[in-house]
Formats: structure tokens, C-alpha cells, sequence
């Protein structure tokens, strides 16, 4: 098989995963689109192993490796995910905004007007439990 | 020997750090003892007391190890071996012949060391007496006259270092010890000068007279510079007989002239000395007998030599002291504070001994031509000084009485005090013939001197100098008789005074006698002096073909018209006593009361430009520096707000921005590799 295939594949996966982190509001989803980058990385390894005959086989150990420490991380990141739950209500990353430089004024806009832009918002899902 | 140079000066100096750190040491024990801490009357008293005893007990071991130096040198007999210049240094040798040096260490300052050394030769030992006597008068009269004042120990251990300054000047034996002792001097009449300066016009005054000094300073130094790397030593014997270069010899010495108008405050900087009436009178006894004034002229009779190879620098002088002269005494003419007659009067009187120095010239140049019995110009000057240092003293202690007793310095406000102040009206009779030149008196003998140098004289000015000086004998009669006549004479002033301020401390109405001695025993030179003098001169003309006696020829011109001056403003007085003489100079009084607005002058040419270029500093400091500073501070906040609105908490939009910048560094990073 060439190794056009897996990297054009690998690639594809990435995008998504990228387009996911930067456009989706939930933050569970953007959690699941880094998974989706991890795994095209996994996959160029495996490929790229196979692909250039590594008698070691590091690229498949290093595999391995990754989605040992991806679970990991997303038990990690899905606990963060929890936690801010439970203290705002919310995992819409577009609201969690208290490290902005107008910090006050968006905590008073959640307060008072979160609902309609969670209703503007409705189509990505996620973060209903607000209202 | 050199030793006894050292504690003389160094005896007043002792008295006025014990002065400064002694005179309350133990009181604050007390104070803790009683709990209050406070400056009661009593407590100021014993310190004053304590300060007291340092100050008059320093200057008068000080003026008796003088005393026993002028003994010894007039007895150390050899005087053939000194050869003898007219017009030089070796006059003094003539008749003092004794001289100790002695060098303390070489300071090595990689170009032209300088010596820490002194030395006593005649004219510093005789200057050095003038310096003791008066100060001794001035810290016993102090005593009485600043009895209850607060501040007295700080007031009398300036007097003391203002005296060891003086002496450290006198005794120098290089220009830059000299140069010490002259800006401590500027230090101290300041301090002295403001010494009452919760009043505005003291400290305004003691402003005056810093800045305008230092003014003069600044030449002074560099011409210690000019001549001192000419010379290639600031020794003043190694200067004296360097072979300097006519053209540098005459920078150094109008720089060096610049230095001596400040201090001796000749034309150009005149202005603080009648302006420093509104320090202490003792003060002002000191600083225009003594000290300050005595300083400048000093230095040039000092340095005499290196001034006679300067011409212009003479001519130059010469102008100075004939303007001076002149105007002074007009001006003192239309006074009517006391003290101003007094200063302007002393304005006037060193600008006679300025005009001698100038017009020593023909002299020196002639060598003994004039035939036996002309004198050097610096000899004259001196001379004067010293006689002048006394009766002026005399005066303006006298003055000090008098106000004392009249409660202001107006003359306006004086008159009859003869029956009610019958020491202060004689002696001041003495200092008031002295200052005429009457022939009893020791002014007499002295300004026949220095008229008969300027009128022998051949400098390029010597026209202008002599008839100048002659006039101003004539308005010197003139004031002198008139303040005379004012104060002790006529009606009883108008006295329901406004007491000024400096004398509103609690002085009882009859003077104390420590005020009355110092008077009584000044008197005694002021009237006398001119004949110890001429017995002195006498003593050491002997041997060496140097003699001097009175010039006759003009002495009865002068006395002619000193009677002159002196007989217009009696007989206008007599006319009616209780009008101001003064009014003789007619329309034109007002300026010569302004002393021809040279301050206005000064305020307008001077002061009040520096005043704006000032103002326009600080604005454009404020608005151009600040305005730059701040600006960019300014620039930075508005730029860094526009970044900060990419800080809107939002994540995802940092990841899009990291990733982006991923995204271009890559692309770039391509470009550039193929």
C-alpha cells in the first residue's frame, strides 16, 4: 500500500481534529477533537514504521506509548470538564471566559444575558444544562 | 616658629568647633532631667555664656601670640641681607624683618602639587593684627549686643571661623590654601549676614552677597589656575619669581581682579556690601573692617609683583577704584540709614586703597626716582587698610551703639544723642575725624599716603584716578559731617520708633560695658595708629634708604578740601538743622540715594532675564522632557490597548492565533528553505 493513503488519511484526521478544537463549543467535544489530532499522529507513526521497515519498530512502540498517555490525559481532561461543570453550570468554553482582560464584565454577562447566547448557540449541543 | 602661625589661626578655629558642638553639650541631660526639652531662657543663656568664653578666649590668645610674632620679627635684626625692593615684598622685610614658613605636606595632584603650607612675613603679620584686634573687639562687643539672642553660640563660633578663614588667607603660603580660607570667608559672611533671616531682607541679602561674591570667585580661581600652571606651582614664592609671559600674567591677573572686586566689592560687584547692612552691626564691623573686604586687597598687595608686570591689569583698576571712589561717596552722601552711609563709605575707601595699588606703577617702574619717602602703592594700600580696619570698626560698633540706643537705623530718627551718649559721640568723633583724614587722626596719615602715590603715579588713568580721589576727599568731608552732625547734633529725632526687628530682643536701654570697651579701645588706634606707623616706618627706613614721612604738599590739599566738603554741609546745616544737608546735591539726590540704580540695573540687565530663561527652563522641562517621557508612556498604553482586545478570555480564538502563527512560520520557513 502506498504511503500516500495513511498520510492523506492521517491528514484528513488532523484537519478535523484542528477544525474541531477551534470551532466547537463544547468543551467535551474539543476534548474528543484532540483525541482525533492524537490519533492522526498515531496513525502517520504507524504508517511511517511500516512504510520505511524500522527494524525496532519504534514508530508502533511510540503508538503505544501515545494513547497510553491519551487516556491519561483525557481522564484528566474530562475530570477539568467536570469540575468546572459543577462550579459554572457549564462546559461552553466560548462562556468560560475569566481569564480575560474584561473578566468582570463577561462574569456580569453570564450572569444577566448568558441564556440567549446559549440560545443563539443551540446547534452545537453541549452545553444546555446552563438554563 | 611656624608652629605659632598655625595656632593663631588654628585657636579660632577650635573656638568655633567647640563653639558649634560644645556650647550646649549637657544640656539635653538637663532637659531630660527637668521633661520638657525645650529651649528655655535660662538654658540659652548659660550656653551663650559657655560660647562666649570659647570665642573671646580663643581671639585673644589668637591677637596675643600675634602680638608676640609682630615682636619678634620687628626685633629680628639682620636687615641688610634682605635686599630691597621698592614697591615689592621687601619693604615689609624692611621694617618686619623676621618671616617663618613651614610646609605641612605636598599634596600630589598628578600636575601641580599643592603645598599645604603658611608662612608670617612682615605684611602678613601685619594684616593678621588688623584681623585679631578687630575680631577680638567684635566678640567682646558681641557679647553685650546679642545678649538673649537664641542663636548666639552658632553666631559667635561663625565669628571665629570666619576670623580663622581671614587668617588662614593671610598667613597662606600657596594660592590654594589661600583659595580655602577665601570661599570659607564667603561661606561665613553668608551664614553672618543671615543670621536674623527670619527677616526677608537679611536672608535676601545673605543671598546677595553669596552670589555676587561667587560670581567674582569664579574668575578668581581660574586665575589661581592660570598662574599656578605658568608657574608650575601654586607656591606664592615660586609664582612671585616665575618668568610668566606678559600676556599670561595679564589674563591671570584680571581673572585674580574679578575674585578681588567680589570680595572687596569694587564697581562692577559692589552691590551686596550696602544690601549686608541688614545682617548684625558686629557683623558688619567685621566684614568691612577686617575680614571679608580686607581680603581682596590683601590678595593683590600679596601678589603686587605679578600685578606691576600687568600693566592694563593696573589701568584697568585704576578705573575701577576712581568710578568706585566717586560714586560710593555720593552715595553715601544721600543716605539716611546710618549703617548704608557706613558700607558705601567703605565701598569708597577701598576703592582709595584699589586706586594706591593701581598707581604704584609709576613708582615701582621708576624705582626710587620719586626721591626718599615715596612709597610703594601696596605699602600705601596696606597702609590704609589697617587704619581704615580700625576707625571703620570703631564706627560701626559706634553705629551699633547708636541704633542701640535711638531704636533705628535712620538718621532721620537720631539726632542730639551727643549729652545722652558721651563715650560713642567721642569715639566716634575719632572714627569720624579718621575717616575725614583730619590730622590728629590715623586716616590722616594714611590717605596723604595714598593720595601722594596716585598723584606721583604715571599710569595711563593717573589724570582721572587723582582727580577723582581728591573730589571724593571733598564728599567724604562731606557725609562724614553730615552723618556726624545728624546723629549727636540738632534736634532730637522724631522716636517713637518702629523698632526693626533685630533689635526687638529685650536689650536693656544703657550699654552694656563689654559694648563699651571694644569701642574705647579701638579708638585709641584709630587715633594714634598713624603715628605708630610712621615710627615703624621710620624704624625700618633707617638702614636701607627707604623712608617715609608725610607728604606735605599733599596732605594740605586734601585737608583743604576734605575742610571743604565738610564746611558746605555744616554751613547748610547750620542754616537749619533740622533739614537733611543732603539736599546740596539737589535733583540729583534721588539717584545718588539709589546709588545710581546699578541695582535696578542688575535686576533689569541681569537677574531678571536669567529669571525668564529660568521660566523657560522649567516649562520646557515640563512640557518638552516630561512631555516626551509621559508621551511615550502614553503611546505605549494606547497601542497596548489595542493588543489587550485580543485578550478576551476565549481560548479557542488563542489557539486559532497560535496556530495561525504556526501555520505563516511554516509557510515562511518553506519559502525561504527552497
Amino acid at each position: 500500500m502506498h504511503i500516500v493513503y495513511p498520510v492523506v488519511v492521517s491528514a484528513l484526521l488532523f484537519s478535523i481534529g484542528v477544525y474541531g478544537v477551534l470551532a466547537r463549543r463544547n468543551a467535551i467535544l474539543v476534548l474528543m477533537s484532540v483525541e482525533l489530532m492524537l490519533n492522526a499522529v498515531n496513525l502517520n507513526l504507524v504508517a511511517f514504521d511500516v512504510w520505511l521497515r524500522d527494524r525496532l519498530h519504534s514508530g508502533q512502540v511510540l503508538t503505544l506509548f501515545v494513547i497510553v498517555i491519551a487516556a491519561a490525559e483525557v481522564g484528566l481532561g474530562l475530570a477539568i470538564v467536570l469540575a468546572v461543570f459543577r462550579t459554572r453550570r457549564t462546559v461552553d468554553v466560548d462562556r468560560l471566559r475569566a481569564l480575560s482582560e474584561y473578566a468582570a464584565e463577561y462574569a456580569a454577562e453570564t450572569g444577566s444575558g448568558g441564556g440567549d447566547r446559549d440560545g443563539n448557540g443551540g446547534g452545537n449541543g453541549g452545553g444546555e444544562a446552563a438554563t | 616658629m611656624i608652629a605659632i602661625v598655625a595656632l593663631i589661626i588654628l585657636l579660632p578655629f577650635a573656638a568655633a568647633v567647640a563653639g558649634l558642638l560644645g556650647s550646649r553639650v549637657g544640656w539635653r541631660w538637663s532637659a531630660g532631667r527637668v521633661g520638657g526639652g525645650s529651649r528655655t531662657e535660662p538654658r540659652d543663656l548659660a550656653a551663650g555664656r559657655r560660647a562666649a568664653w570659647f570665642a573671646v578666649t580663643a581671639a585673644a590668645v589668637s591677637t596675643a601670640l600675634t602680638l608676640w610674632l609682630t615682636l619678634r620679627q620687628a626685633l629680628d635684626l639682620p636687615r641688610s641681607v634682605a635686599p630691597l625692593r621698592p614697591g615689592g615684598s621687601g619693604f615689609w622685610g624692611s621694617f618686619l624683618p623676621g618671616r617663618v614658613e613651614g610646609t605641612l605636606t605636598l599634596v600630589e595632584t598628578g600636575s601641580v602639587p599643592i603645598s599645604v603650607s603658611l608662612r608670617g612675613d612682615g605684611l602678613s603679620v601685619l594684616t593678621g593684627i588688623l584681623v585679631v584686634v578687630v575680631a577680638l573687639a567684635v566678640q567682646v562687643y558681641s557679647v553685650g549686643y546679642m545678649r538673649g539672642d537664641p542663636r548666639y553660640p552658632s553666631y559667635s563660633a561663625f565669628i571665629s571661623l570666619f576670623t580663622a578663614a581671614m587668617l588662614l588667607v593671610v598667613y597662606a603660603g600657596d594660592l590654594i590654601v589661600l583659595y580655602v580660607g577665601w570661599e570659607i570667608m564667603g561661606l561665613c559672611s553668608y551664614l553672618l549676614i543671615g543670621h536674623w533671616w527670619e527677616d526677608r531682607a537679611s536672608s535676601r541679602a545673605a543671598v546677595k552677597a553669596f552670589l555676587v561674591t561667587r560670581l567674582g570667585d569664579v574668575g578668581f580661581l581660574f586665575g589661581i589656575f592660570t598662574l599656578g600652571m605658568a608657574a608650575g606651582s601654586f607656591q606664592i614664592d615660586d609664582v612671585l619669581s616665575a618668568d610668566i609671559p606678559t600676556g599670561t600674567l595679564i589674563v591671570a591677573t584680571l581673572l585674580l581682579l574679578m575674585g578681588v572686586a567680589g570680595k572687596s566689592a569694587q564697581v562692577p560687584l559692589q552691590t551686596w556690601l550696602p544690601d549686608a547692612m541688614a545682617g548684625p552691626t558686629p557683623i558688619s564691623a567685621l566684614i568691612h573692617a577686617a575680614t571679608m573686604v580686607a581680603a581682596g586687597i590683601f590678595v593683590v598687595a600679596r601678589l603686587y609683583p605679578l600685578f606691576l608686570g600687568a600693566r592694563p591689569t593696573l589701568d584697568v583698576l585704576a578705573v575701577i577704584a576712581a568710578i568706585g571712589m566717586l560714586g560710593a561717596a555720593l552715595a553715601a552722601l544721600a543716605q539716611d540709614d546710618l549703617k548704608r552711609v557706613l558700607a558705601y563709605s567703605t565701598i569708597s575707601q577701598l576703592a582709595y586703597m584699589a586706586g594706591a595699588l593701581a598707581a604704584g606703577v609709576g613708582v615701582a617702574a621708576h624705582g626710587d626716582a620719586g626721591g626718599v619717602g615715596r612709597v610703594g602703592g601696596d605699602q600705601a594700600a596696606i597702609f590704609h587698610l589697617l587704619s581704615h580696619g580700625a576707625f571703620k570698626a570703631l564706627l560701626f560698633l559706634c553705629a551699633g551703639a547708636v541704633i542701640h540706643h535711638a531704636g533705628s537705623n535712620l538718621m532721620s530718627r537720631m539726632g542730639g544723642l551727643r549729652t545722652v551718649l558721651p563715650v560713642t559721640f567721642w569715639t566716634m568723633t575719632i572714627g569720624f575725624a579718621a575717616l575725614i583724614g583730619l590730622p590728629p587722626a590715623s586716616g590722616f596719615f594714611s590717605k596723604d599716603a595714598v593720595i601722594s602715590v596716585i598723584e606721583h603715579s604715571n599710569g595711563a588713568a593717573q589724570p582721572f584716578l587723582y582727580g577723582s580721589a581728591l573730589l571724593t576727599v571733598g564728599v567724604t568731608g562731606a557725609y562724614a559731617a553730615r552723618a556726624w552732625l545728624r546723629t549727636f547734633f540738632g534736634p532730637i529725632g522724631v522716636r517713637p520708633p518702629p523698632v526693626p526687628r533685630s533689635l526687638s530682643r529685650s536689650l536693656p536701654r544703657s550699654l552694656p560695658r563689654s559694648m563699651v570697651w571694644p569701642i574705647v579701645v579701638l579708638a585709641v588706634p584709630a587715633l594714634l595708629f598713624g603715628f605708630a606707623w610712621l615710627w615703624l616706618t621710620w624704624q625700618g627706613g633707617v638702614g636701607s634708604g627707604v623712608g617715609w614721612g608725610v607728604d606735605w604738599g599733599s596732605a594740605a590739599v586734601s585737608l583743604v578740601v576734605a575742610l571743604l566738603g565738610a564746611g558746605i554741609v555744616y554751613a547748610l546745616w547750620r542754616s537749619d538743622p533740622a533739614q537733611d544737608p543732603a539736599r546740596l546735591l539737589g535733583p540729583f539726590r534721588v539717584p545718588c540715594e539709589r546709588a545710581f540704580y546699578v541695582d535696578s540695573a542688575y535686576a533689569a540687565l541681569v537677574a531678571r532675564p536669567i529669571l525668564r530663561l529660568a521660566r523657560g527652563v522649567v516649562r520646557a522641562d515640563a512640557q518638552v522632557i516630561d512631555g516626551a517621557v509621559r508621551g511615550s508612556g502614553r503611546a505605549t498604553m494606547g497601542l497596548s490597548g489595542l493588543v489587550r482586545l485580543a485578550q478576551n478570555g476565549n481560548a479557542q480564538l488563542y489557539v486559532t492565533g497560535l496556530v495561525a502563527g504556526l501555520l505563516l512560520i511554516a509557510v515562511m520557513a518553506a519559502v525561504i528553505l527552497t
